[in-house]
């Protein structure tokens, strides 16, 4: 069959005039990173002398050294890295728990606490605050990494539960027959064969409950009050308006926090945009 | 392997409607599983939420128990100036994360799979697709603190760059002054929210049959008509995803405001959340904070469920066509 167009693309003006456009988009996207970057090895001085746009004139390291000394940041990245790390764990088991149950125990009322764990997805955060922090008081986890542990095991194995529920629904019969018929038991078809088949969409589960935890802020901000139990985002955002920051160390605080998750986004960039798309039917 | 054949066949038979998928088992066994997660998920989940209404009902100021008085606090909630204006801002946060990045997603989604992707190479189009989304990774509050120190006022890095090309009178204090602060903050919102809708809508295009597309064009379709007419209708179903979950987002927009405005100067840039939040921890009026929040979540449940219904609604129309 005949298709000339597709042989090779014929490139207008006008496909030209819009590639220029998405460009533009994009560079307008990633101006504020360069903008960052760049200032935040500048000393102030070379910053009011040659303004926002220069390169730096030297490389200066003082303001990101400042930085990191006063919010003693190796500290707040182990607070983030322990509470994201655990929580992705702790998640993705109990929705493992949960979904084994749904999706193919099919228990009854199943339809029922796939509605609840829906509706959760959705909640606003301050309808639960208030009796948190009261209940988190009362035990004396308060201002203690744990209770942000708790809360968001909870809140993402919600999502969990309700992804996973529809891939175990669909888990290949004949594998889990097999298994069951050669005597294995409830808890060994889970460890031996559902867990190993979904490993994939576990780790994928894992990654997303990891950057989701450090990514949060409402629930650290109230209940992580002491500078020694603050995560990233919550330590740097408590500093800024401080009368000792000056420009380019704000500049600096801002681009030590917006780092570590550039860097899970390089590491993670294919398994994150293939699970946007498998998130959106949620 | 070698038994399977005959085991599924009695599988079948051995499956009643009291059975899990596994044969012989009884569905009762696997509660047993469900047990951690709903035991959690009410600690967590349910009893905060109820309490949180009935704390909406009372006068609370965190130190003596709560005191019963009935609707005054929703009464006072109907009158006040301050709740009305914080639905207003959420308003502008819908507009800035739900009206603005999906229409641009939209375009910016065809151009780069059309066009991009097919004239100028997918590597490309990969890449501008990355780069969109580089905002939406960051944790929201970070991503607010980069624009704010671009619109600082004293040598903020936009007035500066506004005084250099010699349009020194729009200096202005974005941030500071009541008539810019909200903008500013959609500003942030829209520049963070970009490249989710693009990332979906260029996955949803790959269902485009590109056949469509040449008929179309054969029968003297333009660029706009083919796009309303086939792209559009055939991603329908991630643009209600996308509007849906944004919607909810930009109703539960907190961080930003509290790392850049605290909703001031005045109330001008002042949402739900961040009243809810101030009047738990700030002003200790704990009932009047769960009110808020109560009625912050009674309108994210309500549009939830009229999103689904008017989708099945749409998904029925089509199936019907």
């Amino acid at each position: 069959m005949l298709k000339p167009h597709r042989q090779k693309p014929r490139r207008t003006v006008g496909d030209w005039i819009l590639l220029i456009a998405v460009i533009l988009v994009a560079a307008l996207v990633a101006v504020p990173f360069l903008i960052i970057l760049v200032n935040s090895f500048k000393s102030p001085t070379d910053y009011a002398n040659g303004g926002p746009l220069s390169l730096p004139s030297s490389i200066y390291t003082d303001g990101i050294a400042n930085f990191w000394q006063r919010v003693n940041f190796p500290e707040k990245l182990w607070n983030s890295f322990f509470i994201s790390g655990t929580v992705a764990v702790f998640a993705v088991i109990v929705s493992v728990f949960n979904a084994y149950a749904i999706g193919i125990g099919r228990v009854k009322g199943r339809v029922w606490v796939l509605v609840l764990f829906m509706i959760a997805n959705t909640l606003p955060q301050e309808a639960m605050l208030y009796p948190l922090y009261f209940m988190f008081k009362q035990v004396g986890l308060y201002d203690n990494v744990w209770s942000v542990i708790i809360i968001f095991t909870v809140v993402q194995s919600a999502f969990g539960t309700y992804l996973l529920s529809a891939v175990f629904g669909t888990f290949p019969k004949e594998i889990i027959e097999a298994a069951s018929l050669d005597g294995a038991s409830r808890w060994q078809i889970l460890r031996r064969v559902v867990v190993p088949i979904s490993r994939p969409t576990l780790s994928v589960l894992l990654i997303f409950f990891f950057i989701w935890t450090w990514n949060e802020f409402l629930i650290p901000l109230t209940f992580l009050v002491s500078n020694a139990n603050q995560t990233v985002p919550v330590a740097i955002t408590a500093l800024q308006g401080d009368r000792l920051m000056d420009v380019t160390t704000t500049s600096a605080s801002a681009l030590l926090g917006l780092i570590p998750t550039l860097i899970f986004f390089l590491i993670f960039q294919r398994t994150l945009t293939r699970g946007i798309t498998a998130g959106s039917t949620k | 392997m070698a038994t399977l054949p005959p085991a599924s066949v009695s599988a079948r038979k051995l499956r009643a409607p009291e059975m899990s998928l596994l044969p012989g088992v009884r569905k009762r066994g696997f509660w047993l599983y469900l047990i951690p997660g709903l035991v959690l998920f009410t600690i967590i989940i349910l009893v905060p939420l109820i309490w949180n209404i009935y704390l909406s009902f009372t006068s609370y100021r965190g130190i003596r128990p709560p005191e019963w008085i009935g609707l005054d606090n929703w009464i006072k909630l109907m009158g006040d100036d301050k709740f009305w204006v914080s639905f207003q801002n959420s308003v502008a946060m819908i507009v800035a994360m739900v009206v603005v990045p999906t229409l641009l997603g939209l375009v910016l989604a065809a151009l780069l799979f059309d066009l991009v992707g097919k004239k100028f190479g997918g590597k490309f189009a990969s890449f501008l697709r990355a780069t969109y989304y580089l905002p939406q990774i960051l944790p929201v509050a970070i991503a607010a603190i980069v624009i704010g120190w671009i619109l600082r006022p004293e040598n903020g890095a936009l007035n500066t760059i506004l005084d250099a090309v010699g349009l020194g009178a729009l200096q202005h204090n974005w941030l500071g002054s009541p008539d810019t602060a909200l903008l500013s903050v959609m500003v942030v919102m829209v520049w963070v929210q970009i490249g989710y809708p693009v990332v979906i809508f260029m996955a949803a295009l790959q269902r485009v049959d590109p056949e469509l597309y040449e008929a179309a064009e054969l029968d003297g379709a333009n660029w706009f008509q083919r796009f309303t007419a086939i792209t559009v209708s055939i991603i329908r179903p991630e643009i209600y995803v996308v509007v849906l979950t944004a919607t909810i987002a930009a109703l539960k927009v907190f961080g930003p405001i509290y790392a850049l405005t605290r909703g001031g100067p005045g109330d001008s840039t002042i949402v739900p959340s961040y009243y809810s939040y101030s009047e738990f921890f700030q002003s200790q009026q704990v009932g009047y904070g769960a009110t808020i929040a109560t009625a912050l979540t009674v309108v994210i449940v309500a549009l939830t469920i009229i999103f689904i219904l008017a989708q099945n609604r749409a998904e029925r129309l089509e199936n019907e066509r």
